[in-house]
Formats: structure tokens, sequence, C-alpha cells
């Protein structure tokens, strides 16, 4: 199993540039004009949970994302999705 | 590997790729009729095996009406209908892929019909799991409906396109778990691996996305390389992206590679 250090020799560099690209995404929505919508609400919802100092971020990030309802939808109103719950 | 050109087989061939086992799904929009599927099935079962064989390439398949045009019910039937035909041809290997996409009543109906068509058939069974926010309630979904099927072999179920929030609530459950690879938006080889390390490899798979959107069939071969990169043995690459496969499509006697 690799070390630490040996994780950071392979996938540091490629780590800081998602992180700045999370980055400038949100100075980009912040200098555009119009509102922003629930998708943006839910990546904001989501960042704290990068700092937390317990395991599973990536499981708990996309629980984050997740419809948490349970019951059957009686109706498809599109076939796809949008990575966020609707409101 | 309907919307992929030739180059891909080729490819696949030149990484080691012994065999493939391509699901019916959706190909990117709704078919107008059940003509559209009979076509499709034909494809399926004829012609992707012949073009994969040009390559040294077994071409395996699953047989369904994805749930994304599973929606009208009355639909869905007409085209499992035509199944039963096709089941016979000597490359299909189970039903799938099958399962929820928005998680609708009627897509989970005609989920459930599918399941017992297996379970008449003794038939393995691939199960797709709706992508980004619909997942995790879909997946939750599809486990209580199978939990139904008293007499389900679970052994024979894989449930695909896992990420870190369902893997467990699938192996808890029993059945196989396949995490799909892409490109962008959904699991990354990194990822992959880091469920690999924590999950182990007893009943886990890795395929890769291989459709009309944004997907690489060579992502399998490079995940094994990102193993070797994280110091993984090479028996353990083997496991999982030769042997495991193997035993969970060798319970079809159709599956020989």
């Amino acid at each position: 199993m690799p070390s630490k250090k040996d994780l950071l020799d392979l996938q540091f560099i490629d780590a800081r540039h998602k992180l700045i690209e999370i980055a400038a995404f949100l100075d980009r929505i912040d200098r555009h004009p119009g509102d922003t919508d629930y998708r943006f609400e839910a990546m904001k919802n989501a960042l704290p949970i990068l700092l937390s100092s317990q395991p599973g971020r990536a499981r708990t990030i996309l629980e984050s994302f997740s419809d948490s309802s349970t019951a059957l939808s009686t109706s498809a109103p599109f076939q796809g999705a949008f990575g966020a719950p609707l409101p | 590997m309907v919307s992929r050109t030739t180059d891909d087989y080729e490819k696949l061939a030149l990484s080691g790729c012994e065999a493939i086992c391509e699901p019916a799904f959706w190909a990117g929009f709704d078919r107008s009729s059940t003509d559209g599927f009979y076509d499709y099935f034909r494809q399926l079962t004829e012609y992707e095996p012949k073009r994969a064989a040009k390559y040294g390439i077994k071409h395996f398949s699953w047989l369904c009406i994805n749930p994304k045009e599973a929606d009208d019910p009355g639909f869905a039937r007409e085209v499992m209908s035509l199944i039963p035909k096709f089941l016979d041809c000597p490359t299909v290997l189970g039903i799938g892929e099958i399962g929820l996409n928005k998680n609708t009543r009627n897509e989970l109906t005609i989920f459930e019909e599918h399941v017992q068509l297996a379970m008449d058939r003794e038939l393995p069974i691939l199960i797709h799991t709706p992508h980004l926010e619909d997942k995790l309630k879909g997946t939750r979904l599809i486990l209580d409906s199978l939990a139904s099927f008293s007499k389900l072999d679970r052994a024979k179920v894989i449930i695909d396109h896992v990420e870190e929030h369902t893997i467990s609530h699938v192996l808890d459950a029993g059945f196989w778990a396949g995490m799909t690879l892409y490109p962008e938006s959904k699991c990354s080889p990194h990822r992959a691996i880091d469920m690999l390390e924590i999950y182990g490899t007893e009943r886990l798979w890795m395929n890769s996305a291989c459709d009309w959107g944004n997907s690489d069939p060579l992502a399998v071969p490079k995940c094994a390389l990102e193993m070797k990169r994280r110091q993984h043995h090479p028996e353990a690459i083997e496991q999982i992206i030769y042997h495991n496969p193997r035993r969970f499509l060798s319970q079809s006697p159709r599956f020989i590679v």
C-alpha cells in the first residue's frame, strides 16, 4: 500500500488543479449577471464537507447532492438528472 | 458498443480485452416503436458479435427495455414481449440493464416484471441505478423491491454504477456491485480504486462506460494501470478486471472465454 507521501507524489498536482477549478468556477459565477439556483446552493452546502476531519467525505458530499425523498414519483417530468435535487 | 466505431474494438483488442458484455440501454433518444427495439435486439445479438469477432473479442449481451423508456407500461410490455425469442440466442447472458431512472411507480413496475422474467428462466440480472441526484433514492427503492422476491438468488444479480454513497447498501444486501468508470461526471478510476481498497474485491467488478456520450472503452485498462501506480499487486489487478467478471458471468452457461 502506498504511503501518504507516495499518494501526494502521484496525485497532489491533479487534486490541486481540481480545487483551483472549483475556486475559479465560484469566482466565475460571482462575476456574471443573473441569479444562481438550487444547484449552486447545493454546491455551497457541500463545500464545508471538504474541511471535515471525518473520513467518508466523498460519500457525504454525494449524499448531500442526493434526493432525500423516499416516495415513488407518479411520473417522470423529464428523463435526465441535474446533479442536485430540485427544491 | 452499438454507439461506437469499429476503431474502439481494435483498441480494446490491443489492450488485451477478451470479451465484452453489452446491456440493452438507452440510445440517446426514445425509440418510437417496438420495431425499433426489435431491430436493436437484432443488432445486439447478430451484428455486434460478428463485429467484435473480427478483432478476436467475444461479444455477449443482456436484453430488456431500459428504465428511461419504461415509464409507459403498455409500450414497455410490448417491447418485453419481444425478449423471450431473443433469449435463445447463443450470446445472450441474461436480463439487463433494468432498473430505475427517475424513480417512478411505472419504472418500478416494469423493473419487477423484468426480475420475474429472469427468475422464471433462471437468468442473471444486470441492474442500472439512476444517475446523480437520483442514485441514492433509486438504489434504496431497487433494494427494497428485490427484497420482496424471496426466491431470488442474490449471487446472480449485479447492481451497477455504484458510488461511495451506494456501494455499502448493495454489498450489505448480498448482491454484486459494479463500478462504471466515466471520464467525467461520475465514478473515476481513482475513486473506484478507493472503493476497492475499502470494500475489498469479493463481489465487485469494474466496467467501462461505452455509450453515445462522453465515455471511454479503455477505462478499465486505464484503471488497471492506475492500480499498478498505486502499488496494487498484479494478482489483485487480475482479480478485479478478469477473474471477478468471469466468475459472475460464468453463472450463464453461455459465457465461455
